[in-house]
């Protein structure tokens, strides 16, 4: 090897290892700019004032945060639950069967993943406007925007995460397993519960957290299709944005991603423990 | 029961009856016939893409025939799903369930068919010790090897007490010699069970040591079916000439009930059933060969003999194996190895004989080698 090459070798090397520190750096600066700040006790976001954890005393007794904490929650847990179901099944269709227009559900199904948040929130909220007043004037039912119209946005596009997650786990196991099963007396739906679902399960465990946090993060979407009364955390977090910036924002935000970054954790013990061997 | 009461088709283990298996415009089994009878053990033999998988598969009815019945000890099951027939397979690469123990690997057969949780369990601990794999109940198929994997494979299947034991390509994913280990295991232990076992192989020695019986396909049909000696000594066709065993070719015509010509107009004694003129192949075992000096062939082997030179000869110990080129045609022979043999270095010249009953002619249609 020549020592030009040597050089070079050895400024790459270093070019690398810079570029990887600023990557972090630009990732996890503002974070911890923001765990800094919420602990800052002064009225300005971006200024050091001195310890204090008057925030996230604020952040406990503000009952409009307690409030949309509460609706973040019971969204999240209504649309992961019915979105997991769904996108399960839909995996399982897509992956073990062969029917005629698999290949247009398929791209339909992963359709939410490209779509702008933007686009999609304009589209739910015709949707629902238009299917309110039809229900009104056919059914006599009277609904209006709410945690409803809200979960079921989010289910809208959970559903195709879940999907895809659970599908790339499904194309990892071997069909042969579920042949076995049946050849040993089991009925398809033993088959389903003894073998296929066990060994898909950190899948779906990985598509229900997945779902979950976006649940719990999305604003765009929920702020279109929200009515009084079903403002979510991170809505009502944009609203007081836009009322001038206090540092309370900076402790939801911490308890926010404090609540993310357990439920990663959570996903990736459950991977571990069940997981690496559906083959 | 006196014999002449015996109806074959009640009492075959698995009676297949124009069975034909299409995917799409594929035709993967065309059209046939077989029988297996209880207690047999019968191998399915041919090279990959030949049909016998989807026959196996058809038994254990993972797959539906297109056309035909399919009857297990007289039961029609065409399209009867594969948890409703008393057969079990032992999977190509054994498909154990990964996150289960090996004892409930063992045990879920009986479990799905509703036995109690102790009572599987106890059964299924006596077959793994059966298998010889006692103390490894709790561990997961992953931190056993290929050849323990394979017993617990063998072991779930048999813990059902299935009429008859389906096998695909079982020892595949063996190694040589735990291969031939397990041939003799498998052997033993189905005397023992007294049970059918069905296996697919293309391995043809395989096949030869295992087997009461073997089928040999091709392109979705069935060539031949019967013992190892009967395909060895008198096969039906060039396929099957070539594919069991190895074989020395020859291309003839029929000149009457007992001569054919070869290529280059030697007449040579061989019996046939075939009308003269009939485009045909000689096949002759390298082992059944006669190697000496060009005057050496006796008098009585005149007929069934040839010249030739020898152009390669290879010593594998316990015999050499000579190419003889008879006219361009290059001839396989091989002779037993004992401190008094001759050899023959390429370039001399040599008589080749053999025995009259030793060759054996197959029609030339379509099979090629």
């Amino acid at each position: 090897m020549s020592s030009t090459q040597k050089e070079l070798r050895g400024a790459s090397k270093w070019a690398l290892s810079a570029n990887a520190v600023l990557v972090y750096l630009f990732f996890y600066a503002p974070i911890a700019l923001l765990v800094l700040y919420s602990f800052s006790d002064d009225e300005l976001v971006g200024r050091w004032g001195g310890f204090t954890l008057d925030w996230y005393r604020a952040f406990g007794e503000n009952d409009e945060v307690q409030g949309a904490l509460g609706v973040s929650i019971r969204v999240a847990i209504i649309s992961t639950l019915i979105s997991v179901v769904l996108g399960t099944m839909s995996a399982l269709a897509l992956e073990r069967f062969r029917f005629r227009g698999q290949k247009i559900f398929d791209a339909l199904l992963y359709l939410p993943v490209i779509i702008p948040d933007v686009t999609m929130a304009v589209m739910m909220l015709l949707f629902f406007t238009q299917g309110i007043s039809l229900l009104d004037s056919i059914l006599g039912i009277q609904i209006s925007k709410g945690i409803a119209t809200v979960a079921l946005s989010h289910i809208a596009f959970s559903i195709s995460f879940v999907s895809i997650v659970v599908r790339a786990r499904l194309a990892g196991m071997n069909e042969k397993l579920e042949e076995a099963a049946q050849d040993l007396y089991a009925s398809k739906w033993q088959t389903f519960r003894h073998v296929t679902f066990p060994l898909i399960a950190p899948g779906v465990i990985g598509g229900a957290l997945l779902a979950l946090t976006l649940s719990l993060d999305d604003v765009v979407i929920t702020q279109f299709v929200a009515g009084p009364g079903s403002t979510t955390l991170p809505v009502y977090v944009f609203g007081l944005i836009r009322r001038g910036v206090s540092p309370l924002i900076n402790a939801v935000s911490v308890v926010m991603l404090a609540a993310s970054i357990l439920l990663v954790l959570l996903s990736s013990l459950a991977q571990r423990a069940r997981g690496g061997q559906a083959t | 029961m006196g014999e002449d009461t015996v109806g074959t088709a009640a009492d075959a283990a698995v009676a297949i009856q124009g069975v034909t298996k299409r995917f799409g415009d594929v035709v993967a089994v065309d059209n046939i016939d077989l029988e297996i009878a209880d207690g047999e053990f019968f191998a399915m033999l041919g090279p990959s893409g030949c049909g016998k998988t989807t026959t196996l598969r058809m038994i254990a009815g993972l797959e539906f025939p297109t056309e035909g019945s399919l009857k297990i000890f007289g039961d029609e099951v065409g399209t009867l799903p594969p948890n409703k027939r008393p057969v079990n397979t032992v999977f190509q690469n054994y498909a154990l369930f990964p996150h289960m123990s090996v004892l409930d690997n063992v045990a879920f057969g009986l479990k799905m068919q509703g036995a109690s949780k102790k009572d599987a369990a106890s059964a299924a601990s006596e077959m793994i010790s059966l298998v010889q794999l006692g103390g490894m109940e709790k561990r997961k198929p992953s931190q056993l090897s290929g050849g323990q994997q394979q017993r617990v494979a063998l072991a779930r299947a048999l813990v059902n007490k299935p009429k008859v034991l389906l096998l695909d390509e079982p020892l595949g994913a063996l190694d040589l010699k735990l291969r031939q280990e397990m041939q003799t295991e498998l052997k033993s232990l189905q005397r023992e069970l007294g049970v059918s076992f069905v296996f697919v192989t293309h391995d043809q020695e395989e096949a030869l040591t295992m087997s009461d019986r073997i089928a040999v396909m091709h392109d979705g049909e069935l060539l031949q079916v019967g013992t190892a000696e009967e395909l060895y000594d008198r096969p039906v066709n060039r396929f099957v000439a070539d594919f069991i065993g190895q074989t020395n070719l020859v291309d003839a015509t029929v000149v009457d009930d007992d001569v054919i010509a070869l290529g280059n107009g030697t007449k040579i004694m061989a019996p046939n059933p075939y009308p003269a003129g009939t485009k045909v192949s000689m096949s002759l075992r390298p082992e059944s060969i006669s190697i000496g000096g060009p005057d050496d062939i006796p008098d009585e082997f005149e007929q069934t003999s040839l010249r030739g030179e020898v152009t390669n000869v290879t010593y594998l110990g316990h015999s050499h194996v000579y190419t003889v080129a008879v006219d361009w045609m290059p001839l396989e022979v091989r002779t037993n190895a004992t401190p008094t043999s001759v050899v023959y270095e390429p370039g001399s010249q040599v008589g080749i004989w053999w025995d009259r009953r030793s060759d054996w002619v197959v029609p030339d249609e379509g099979y090629g080698s």
